[in-house]
């Protein structure tokens, strides 16, 4: 069997690589695609302890992050869609009417 | 035999996700990020977690991705140069690669044996997420579709150009 702590690494290298991105990458539809390594990441430990425990909760939370991921998917991308019709353009550093 | 799997997948998992920040065009993120989605719903899989591996290819990877593509399809955006030919050679792996999963798929299910229907439940079957879902976690299960008809409104109105 696999430990489960090679589940974690994976899962917390995914996080990382996820966080980087929403840090490093200005186009905002790539900054979405990093929420969505980073829900993954945490759907991964979820399903983990899920096994470890022997208890079906943890995949329960699975689904309804899916259910959340889905949701803010169409919405975000619903704002995309208006921000690329105001702006013409998907940099979220050109989007500074609220910096001081 | 379990090992190599997990490698192997956590590799193509992780070497996905990098690969979503090197590529240039977004839409290449995306479909690396597919690539993600399927390599984690084999480790599901090693997890016994058979009911979110398929919901993993059936709603990740199968709808909420395919948004992702749509739209950035939709907005056509600009940093795309390279033409069509660079993927012409593309053809020549990619028929012959459908038409094995066809035939697998074809294999798989000639030779399918009718299940007994008497093996217990394990962890992560539908059976088991199922009977939880609709007993200890009704309500939040309903809250749910509440949250889907308010993304779902207010996508629209955001999307729309003038109400």
């Amino acid at each position: 069997m696999i430990p489960a702590s090679w589940y974690l690494i994976l899962s917390a290298a995914l996080f990382l690589i996820g966080v980087l991105g929403f840090f490093l990458k200005r186009n905002i539809i790539a900054l979405l695609l990093s929420v969505e390594i980073m829900l993954n990441a945490v759907n991964l430990t979820f399903v983990v302890f899920s096994d470890q425990h022997r208890q079906i909760s943890g995949q329960i939370f699975v689904f309804f992050v899916l259910v959340v991921a889905a949701a803010e998917a169409a919405v975000g991308l619903a704002l995309v869609i208006a921000m690329f019709r105001n702006r013409e353009s998907l940099n979220v550093d050109r989007s500074n009417l609220l910096k001081w | 035999m379990i090992q190599i799997l997990f490698f192997f997948f956590a590799a193509v998992a992780a070497g996905a996700a990098i690969n979503v920040l090197v590529q240039k065009h977004v839409l290449y993120s995306a479909l690396s990020l597919i690539l993600m989605l399927t390599a984690m719903s084999v480790l599901f899989i090693l997890l016994r977690a058979d009911f979110l591996a398929v919901i993993q290819v059936i709603v990740y990877a199968g709808a909420i991705m395919v948004l992702f593509v749509f739209v950035i399809m939709l907005l056509n955006l600009p940093e795309d140069e390279d033409g069509a030919d660079r993927l012409r050679w593309l053809k020549f792996i990619g028929i012959p690669l459908g038409l094995f999963f066809f035939f697998l798929v074809g294999a798989t299910v000639w030779n399918v044996e009718p299940g007994s229907g008497t093996q217990a439940p394990f962890v992560g079957s539908p059976q088991a997420i199922g009977r939880a879902l609709f007993t200890d976690y009704l309500l939040p299960f309903e809250v749910t579709s509440l949250l889907i008809l308010i993304a779902l409104v207010g996508a629209v109105v955001f999307a729309k150009k003038d109400l």
